[in-house]
Order: C-alpha cells, then sequence, then structure tokens
C-alpha cells in the first residue's frame, strides 16, 4: 500500500523536447496535446495522483507558458492543496537557464528535494503514454528491498530511440546489465524512463554526479551503480507508446482508435485528468458522415471525418473531407477541403476547398496558428 | 460581520419536480441532466456567475444528495470564493421546533440570516427550472433605474398560450397593476419568468408580515406579491428576450433538448462570452466506430458509438452498439444500449441498459391514436431484458423492472 504523503513525484518537462521539434517549437514535451483533449504530462501526473501521490514538483526549462497555462493551480489534478500539492520549479538561478538534462534539472532543484519530507521520490519523463499504477511500483521496491527501482516495459526499441536504456535481469528481477543505445534485434526489456529511489540517495547520487561534472543520468547515476546498489526492474506489461517523433505522435493517437487501448489507457477506476474546458457536447450536422475517430466536446461536425483524432472546438465545415488526420484545438477546417494524414496544431485555419496531402509515413505537419 | 455584497441571488431547488415522474423519484429537478453535459441548475448558477453575482443561496429540500454532491464547494462555476460562494441552505431544527420550507416565500423566510450576514441592497430570486441565458446585472440595473421595490422578469409568449402562465399586466412604463395567474382571458402576453429581483429592506418587511399571516401559503406568486401590489409598492416588469424554456415536464424537457439540435433555435452554449458551467467527468473523447452512422446530435465525452445516432442527445458515457438505433431521444450518462435495440422518442435515464432488440417509445406518424403517443421514459438505473418492448408516453423505473 501506497501512503500517499511518503513519495515525492518529479516529472521532466522538457527532457526529449528535440524528439519532436515541430511539436515543441512554442511548448514543452510535456504540453504536446494528444489525444483530443489531454498533454502528454496529463498521463505521469494522473498516474501519480491515481497512486496516491500529493505532491508533485514540475521541473521545466524553458518554453514553459503553455505549460503553466495547462497546470495552473493543479486543480484540475485534485493538486491544489495546503498541504503538498503541486509545484512547478522553472530554472532558478543567475543565468536562467536549466540544463536539459536530468543530473542538471535535479541539481538545480536541490533545495526543493532537501526541504520535502517524502521518504521516497518517483521520477518520470512525459514521453510515456500510459496507465500505470505506481502503487504497485512501489510495492515491489519495497519488497525487493531495493536501492532504486526502475520502470522497464518489453518490446521492439522504437527505431526513433536513440539511447534506450536495455536492460538484462537475473530471475530475482534485480537489473544485471543495461546497455544504453544498443542495436539489437528483435524484442528486448526497455526503460520507460521512471525511477523510484529513496529521496536521500537520489540527493547524494545527483551531488556525487555533479561534483564530478557528469551529467548522464542513465549511464552515471544506473549504469555505473549496478554492483554497488540494489537496482531491480518492474515490468509494465500494459499498454504503452512513447513518443520520441512526429510519426509516433501521430500512431499514439491513431492507436486511441483501438478500443482495447483505449480501455486500458482511461480505465475509469484511474481516470486521466486534464484542464476542463466547459466545452458543450460535439455537434453533429445533417450530413454528417463520421467513422472510426475520436472526437472532442466543443467540435461542430459538418463534413466526413474518417480515421481521424479530433481536439476540443475544432469545426469541420461542410463538404470537407478528413481522412487519418490529428486536428488539434479549435482548428477550423473550410468547407469543401480535402485532407489526408495531416498533423494541424492548435488554431489553425484551413480555407474553403485546399487540399492537404501526407503520407502514413510522413504526415503533413501545419504549425500553431498557420492560415492555409 | 462579513464583507458587504451588493447582490445576493437566492436559488430555490427544494421541489420534487413530480411531473418529471420517474426523472425526479430519486433526484431533486434543477439536478436532472440536460444537454448532452449539463445539470439545470448549471444554468442559473452560470448565469449568476456570468452576471458578476458572487454570493448565491441554494435552496434544497426534496432528494438533496445528489444535488448538494453536485454543488460541492462550488469550484466549478467559480463559487469557491473567499467570502461569498454557493451555499446550499437545507431546512434545519432551531430551538424547539423545525420547520420544513413550506413554500417559497418561507423557504427565504428562514433564511433571512443567511442573506443577512452580507447586508445587501438587492436580492435576486430564482427558479432551478428553466433554461435560458441572462444578465442580472441588467435586470439589477433596470430595478435600480426605476427605483423599484420589486422587478419581476417577463417573456412575452403566443397571445394563444398566455392562459398557461402568470400573466402581468403593466401601464406602459412598465409599472404592474395586476397579476393574473392563468387568465381564461388574458390581457397581455407578458408571463412571469419566476425571475425576481428585491429590494432587500421591502423583501424583508413582507416576508416577516407573511410569516405572520397564519392564512398565508408562504408562497411569493400567490401571497407575498399581491401584498406588495395592493400595499402600493412600486413593481415594475423587465422584459427579456431571448430563449427561455420551462423543462418541468417530460415533453418540454425532451424538447428543449432537441431545441439544441436546431441551429435556428437561439440559445448558443458554445458562447465564449457566457459559458455554461458544469461538472465535468474525467473521460476521453468520445468514440465512433466505422459501423455508427451519426447526424444532427449533440455527443459528449467517453461515448461509444458503434449504431446509429439521429437527433439525439447522448451524455457522457454512453454506449450504443452495432446494430442499435437511437432517433429523436435523449441518453444520460453511462446508459448502454445493446445490439438490435431500437430507442425512439425516448428519454432513458441514468445507468440504463436497454437490452438487445427492445425497443423503446414510438415515432408519432406510427401512432394512430395521437393521445397515445408521448415520450417513453425509463429511470434511472433500468436494466430491462432482451427484447423488452416500452410502449411510447410509458414511464418505468427500476424498481418497477425488477419486480
Amino acid at each position: 500500500m501506497m501512503i500517499g504523503n511518503n513519495v515525492l513525484g518529479i516529472l521532466f518537462a522538457n527532457v526529449h523536447d528535440e524528439r519532436v521539434r515541430e511539436l515543441t517549437e512554442h511548448r514543452t514535451l510535456a504540453s504536446v496535446p494528444v489525444g483530443g483533449r489531454y498533454r502528454l504530462i496529463d498521463f505521469p501526473l494522473s498516474n501519480m495522483v491515481n497512486s496516491g501521490i500529493n505532491k508533485v514538483g514540475v521541473i521545466t526549462g524553458n518554453n514553459y507558458q503553455s505549460l503553466m497555462d495547462h497546470l495552473g493551480s493543479g486543480k484540475s489534478w485534485d493538486l491544489s492543496r495546503k498541504r503538498e500539492g503541486l509545484y512547478i520549479l522553472p530554472p532558478f538561478g543567475a543565468d536562467g537557464t536549466q540544463l536539459p538534462n536530468r543530473v542538471g534539472s535535479l541539481a538545480s532543484i536541490s533545495r526543493f528535494l532537501r526541504n520535502s519530507k517524502e521518504e521516497y521520490v518517483l521520477i518520470s519523463d512525459c514521453d510515456f503514454i500510459c496507465n500505470i499504477n505506481y502503487a504497485d511500483v512501489f510495492s515491489a521496491h519495497i519488497e525487493n528491498k531495493a536501492d532504486i527501482t526502475m520502470v522497464y516495459k518489453y518490446g521492439k526499441v522504437p527505431s526513433y530511440s536513440t539511447n534506450a536504456n536495455v536492460i538484462t535481469t537475473s530471475p530475482d528481477g534485480r537489473v544485471v546489465e543495461m546497455l544504453i543505445g544498443p542495436s539489437v534485434e528483435g524484442e528486448c526489456n526497455y526503460g520507460m524512463n521512471m525511477y523510484v529511489m529513496r529521496r536521500e540517495l537520489l540527493m547524494k547520487l545527483v551531488s556525487e554526479c555533479v561534483s564530478r561534472n557528469r551529467y548522464d543520468f542513465g549511464r552515471e547515476i544506473i549504469q555505473q551503480n549496478l554492483n554497488a546498489l540494489r537496482i531491480f526492474g518492474y515490468e509494465f506489461t500494459g499498454y504503452s507508446t512513447m513518443v520520441g517523433s512526429i510519426n509516433s505522435y501521430f500512431e499514439a493517437n491513431m492507436a486511441l482508435m483501438l478500443p482495447k487501448v483505449r480501455e486500458q489507457l482511461f480505465d475509469v477506476n484511474h481516470p486521466i485528468y486534464t484542464k476542463v474546458r466547459d466545452d458543450m457536447p460535439a455537434r453533429y450536422g445533417l450530413g454528417s458522415q463520421v467513422s472510426n475517430s475520436l472526437i472532442a466536446d466543443g467540435c461542430v461536425i459538418e463534413g466526413e471525418v474518417e480515421n481521424c483524432v479530433i481536439f476540443r472546438g475544432v469545426h469541420v465545415g461542410k463538404g470537407a473531407k478528413l481522412k487519418n488526420c490529428v486536428i488539434m484545438q479549435d482548428t477550423v477546417i473550410g468547407a469543401g477541403s480535402n485532407l489526408n494524414y495531416v498533423i494541424t496544431d492548435k488554431d489553425v485555419v484551413i480555407q474553403e476547398d485546399r487540399t492537404l496531402m501526407g503520407f502514413q509515413s510522413y504526415p503533413v505537419f501545419i504549425s500553431k496558428g498557420s492560415l492555409v | 460581520m462579513l464583507p458587504k455584497q451588493e447582490v445576493v441571488a437566492m436559488l430555490l431547488a427544494g421541489g420534487q419536480g413530480s411531473r418529471l415522474g420517474v426523472l425526479t423519484r430519486n433526484l431533486a429537478k434543477p439536478a436532472v441532466p440536460y444537454g448532452g453535459k449539463y445539470r439545470i441548475i448549471d444554468f442559473p448558477l452560470s448565469n449568476c456567475v456570468n452576471s458578476g453575482i458572487e454570493t448565491v443561496g441554494v435552496l434544497t429540500q426534496y432528494q438533496p444528495l445528489e444535488l448538494n454532491e453536485y454543488i460541492g464547494s462550488g469550484q466549478p462555476w467559480d463559487l469557491d470564493s473567499m467570502y461569498g460562494g454557493v451555499h446550499v441552505l437545507p431546512p434545519y431544527q432551531r430551538g424547539k421546533q423545525s420547520d420544513w420550507y413550506k413554500g417559497t416565500a418561507n423557504a427565504i423566510y428562514q433564511n433571512i440570516r443567511f442573506i443577512d450576514r452580507y447586508n445587501p441592497e438587492y436580492v435576486v430570486v430564482l427558479s432551478g427550472d428553466h433554461i435560458y441565458k441572462m444578465d442580472y446585472a441588467k435586470m439589477i440595473a433596470y430595478h435600480k433605474e426605476k427605483k423599484a421595490d420589486c422587478t419581476i422578469a417577463v417573456i412575452e409568449v403566443p397571445m394563444e398560450e398566455a392562459s398557461r402562465f402568470g400573466i402581468l399586466n403593466t401601464y406602459e412604463d412598465g409599472t404592474i397593476y395586476e397579476f393574473d395567474e392563468k387568465p381564461a382571458v388574458p390581457k397581455s402576453n407578458k408571463a412571469s419568468m419566476g425571475i425576481y429581483v428585491f429590494t432587500w429592506s421591502k423583501m424583508r418587511k413582507y416576508l416577516e408580515a407573511d410569516e405572520a399571516d397564519p392564512n398565508s401559503s408562504n408562497d411569493f406568486g400567490k401571497n407575498v406579491l399581491p401584498a406588495m401590489l395592493n400595499a402600493g409598492e412600486k413593481m415594475v416588469a423587465y422584459q427579456f428576450s431571448g430563449y427561455w424554456k420551462d423543462v418541468g415536464t417530460i415533453g418540454s424537457l425532451w424538447e428543449s433538448n432537441m431545441d439544441l439540435l436546431d441551429p435556428n433555435v437561439p440559445l448558443d452554449l458554445s458562447d465564449e462570452s457566457w459559458k455554461i458551467y458544469s461538472r465535468n467527468p474525467a473521460m476521453p473523447p468520445h468514440y465512433i466506430a466505422s459501423t455508427a452512422k451519426v447526424q444532427n446530435s449533440l455527443i459528449s465525452e467517453g461515448c461509444n458509438v458503434y449504431g446509429e445516432v439521429d437527433f439525439s442527445v447522448l451524455f457522457a458515457g454512453v454506449y450504443v452498439a452495432p446494430g442499435a438505433v437511437v432517433k429523436d431521444s435523449i441518453i444520460m450518462p453511462g446508459a448502454r444500449i445493446e445490439e438490435g435495440a431500437v430507442v425512439q422518442y425516448a428519454i432513458v435515464a441514468e445507468n440504463c441498459v436497454v437490452s438487445a432488440d427492445s425497443k423503446i417509445g414510438a415515432r408519432p406518424e406510427d401512432i394512430e391514436n395521437k393521445d397515445e403517443w408521448g415520450v417513453a421514459v425509463l429511470g434511472a438505473g433500468c436494466v430491462l431484458e432482451p427484447g423488452t418492448v416500452v410502449p411510447p408516453k410509458a414511464m418505468i423505473d427500476a424498481e418497477e423492472v425488477a419486480k
């Protein structure tokens, strides 16, 4: 049983920003919109809250305006509280920038870590979409008397991932070997960038790294300590997908059409929370034709939509044809336009009778606020 | 003493709403779901906030559990403020006696202390059974401008329907000289909307006088307003134009939901400047499968639609199986319509299961005797056997189904 007050959650908002440059031009990876109404951070944040964690620090380096706007007081995740709650940790100090790596970021919040009273920390990136019960990870951590527990999944390492942490575990679950970015054929165990350990241990390991000017979390904190520390793996077997490229972003959205994926991700007992917008329900007009699509509140659908994820407040005009598209918030698709394999960022306007065609392996991306 | 509030709104939410039958068996009328994601009370509450009224008392009495839970801290409407905010006010014991709210005026009378704490100039009295968007601030400004003691909002209704309403007869300057409750021969078409602005000092006096009168039924419309008029207080009508609908009957509740599907009806819920707030469920966007056919409908988050939906309103988390048909109907949160079921002209309340091949309701054109036609209603939690037929106009609740 996880006692909420005893685990501190830490999320890295900017780590991996460079993987999806198109989407992170004006925002952090954490605030990339996904799945019709969510941002990537909603998944780890809700998972933490659902697992009983009620203090979460979100470390952010740059481009974090959209993240602040999204998180607000943390109310939507029940993290607006007198005791603990949500802490946004922007760069602090003379140079005003945070090192874009986990060790540097953790070093920069050493005061926050020191002043927290939770015995354990759970640290996570924001690049995995999954619904994981961290209470189970924590129980395994205690049961194994582990110093560090890292969450991994079994599967094929995504081709765009250059520095996957591929691990080998002993029968009792201890990590005996970890390779960083090896070339592996077929399936293997690779890390999901989520770790549980004692807060004191994390602080000690980070300060040791910094004093030696070493900033690679995987290499210096995990790989170096495989013998010195009891590092265990926890296999997550539920649905998960990593957002690491614009293609994988597209696929992650499309995967939501599968009932099995939605069932696992949007478990009614462990809901994924997000900022509330108070839109009215989606309206379908006369002659609308929708199939195999995910459609959010506030949309007005008057055209044809097939295999699409349509975010909140999108307007699809009469006679417009959308196929295989991800259309973000408040985009307007003009009447008679024809789109296939297109990702539009927020607030895009596609005027009447425009045609945009991408390809499955190369969806066309239209950046925020563009007028086509 | 709390900081002074110029205006306090009092929302009468205690009525049973018996004309809604099974829908209000275990639920207060203001908590009845409406429009795919709202409850009726979202409208007066959102109107208050959008009009700048920060202090709202909600008077509850009948089946308050779900309503209380829904209002909670008032956070969804920004009514969780430091001093004002929304307060649920049930009847309570005092001294040796305890009283249920005997009537609308008595409900306010019993909460005089609540209102006095804010020392307001004006009190707005609202009810929880209408769908409309209205700027109460404009009405209060009118009340001030006319130096009135009581202002009553009115809406023009078609003359031939006027005898169904409480009609106000006014002079040209808007001053009321007569109340005409459901007149056989109406003299005007100005119907009272049940929205009142009172100057608090005056209202307080009349509430106390009304309470002292043992023959009074302690009702605003029947007792307090006529008493004020007879005493020569300045009472004016404030004309409202726009969408306003009483959703107190099955027929009108159904119609008002269908109005949302009609682009010509002037009730825009997507207006950024006048949002209707509600408590939002944490559910993913809805999914429309390739076997589905959806047109002319309002669909909320968490739905999974595999069948046919036309001219309908689907609330959060509704499931429509492949081969199921939902037409001209309202399906409330969490209901399941299973394979081959046909739901037409019906209201299916929360968490019902319409099992395979059931038939709920019928189209009016398929019924010979039009008197037998009406919207069919399934109360919350009904689980039907496969192949059940529920005729039009029928009303069933979960207990009857269990038998």
